[in-house]
């Protein structure tokens, strides 16, 4: 990688442009804590084909034009969840976004903004200090919880029983659908859609016996109840995770006393 | 090619404005009209507990009062009062049924478009014979 030199213009003339590439334009919201004072837009019209992932332009941007793009990546093929970003004005995995499903119609120029997640305190550019969010997760003891003696052999759990809580195992924690939440952007005390979620897949397994303090925890303030069911985690969520649902679930789990 | 960080812990350079446009689902939208129906409702019915107080004052003042509002200002006013209701009203009962029905998170984007639907269904009606009103009254159409 070839250091790129303050006083030259970045350029994206050294990106290798495969047959059948495009030129697009890529609006990165950045933000450089030793400079900045405010985040602000800056544009790279890079070759892209339609098979690339947004993840493979930042990669081309960071080690072709300004190697100081900062921005988490780590498996690339959204199971690690390093990589949620606003991208075109909503949450995703920047590795499971393909460049044909932003093309503008009919060879108009495209413009692809990426901006960082919200509410969560940015360090630079597209990089976030995740550690509020995953403070929320801990807090709702996201373990098995048991008391008693441990049986000899396994816990059994009937296909039934396995089923009440697929859906939520499937979380990677990658926090596209807390930072989708308008009730977390203004006040970042609030668990938060993903904590809820790793809460219910706990809480409605057969074989935990911590449901009770689960509960207790999240009918604080800060807790279910700030949910005002508006389904942007549910439309974020890279898994296809039905996080409203699971949310109204344990909301209904402490309206009626049954898990 | 590890990506270049601050050390974790420098919270002094870092920033939480954004002033990105989140386009989010549909049922946020929803939610953002419901919070301004209802502010709106609400100062509809501060003003109109007013008003209605005043016939305790005196009769007169109350028939002064409600003079003024026979202007085709007020009769615009009551077109979007009735549209503010509505919409409070009809997505009220989606949002408790996506809170106690099972289902209703899943249909929570049909449930909005069919209230939208019946908004649109009672509003053109509503708003031809409120207005008719207002026109043959104020300007003296029979």
């Amino acid at each position: 990688m070839t250091a790129v030199m303050d006083n030259t213009a970045p350029t994206s003339a050294e990106i290798p442009a495969p047959d059948g590439s495009v030129t697009v334009t890529v609006k990165i919201l950045r933000f450089n804590p030793e400079v900045d004072s405010e985040p602000h837009w800056e544009s790279y019209d890079v070759p892209a084909l339609p098979t690339d992932r947004v993840l493979n332009l930042l990669i081309n941007i960071k080690g072709y034009v300004d190697g100081t793009l900062s921005f988490r990546r780590s498996c690339a093929h959204g199971i690690c969840g390093s990589d949620a970003m606003q991208i075109n004005g909503i949450n995703r995995l920047a590795c499971k976004v393909l460049v044909k499903d932003l093309l503008a119609k009919k060879g108009k120029p495209t413009t692809i903004s990426v901006a960082p997640i919200k509410g969560l305190p940015v360090m630079k550019d597209l990089y976030v200090d995740m550690e509020p969010f995953f403070e929320a997760f801990r807090a709702v003891k996201p373990f098995l919880i048991t008391y008693g003696n441990e049986p000899t052999n396994e816990r059994i759990q009937s296909p039934a029983d396995r089923e009440r809580f697929d859906d939520t195992t499937k979380c990677i924690l990658c926090a596209c659908c807390t930072t989708s939440c308008p009730v977390f952007w203004s006040d970042g005390s609030y668990f938060g859609p993903a904590a809820i979620v790793n809460a219910h897949r706990f809480i409605f397994d057969s074989r935990d016996e911590g449901a009770e303090e689960r509960l207790d925890i999240l009918n604080d303030a800060e807790g279910v109840w700030r949910c005002r069911t508006t389904f942007n985690c549910t439309d974020a969520c890279p898994r296809g995770i039905q996080v409203t649902k699971a949310i109204q679930e344990v909301k209904r789990a402490l309206l009626f006393k049954r898990v | 090619m590890p990506t270049t960080a601050s050390p974790p812990g420098a919270m002094a350079g870092t920033s939480r404005r954004s002033g990105t446009l989140y386009i989010g689902d549909p049922g946020m939208w929803s939610w953002v009209a419901h919070r301004i129906t209802g502010v709106l409702t609400f100062f509809f019915l501060f003003v109109h507990v007013l008003d209605t107080a005043l016939v305790r004052v005196s009769p007169s003042a109350y028939n002064a009062v409600i003079e003024t509002y026979k202007t085709p200002l007020v009769a615009l006013l009551e077109v979007g009062l009735v549209g503010a209701v509505l919409y409070h009203a009809l997505n009220g009962i989606r949002v408790m049924l996506v809170d106690f029905w099972s289902k209703g998170p899943k249909y929570q984007r049909p449930m909005l478009w069919s209230l939208i639907g019946v908004w649109v269904v009672v509003m053109v009606p509503g708003t031809f014979f409120l207005l008719q009103h207002t026109v043959t009254e104020l300007f003296g159409g029979n």
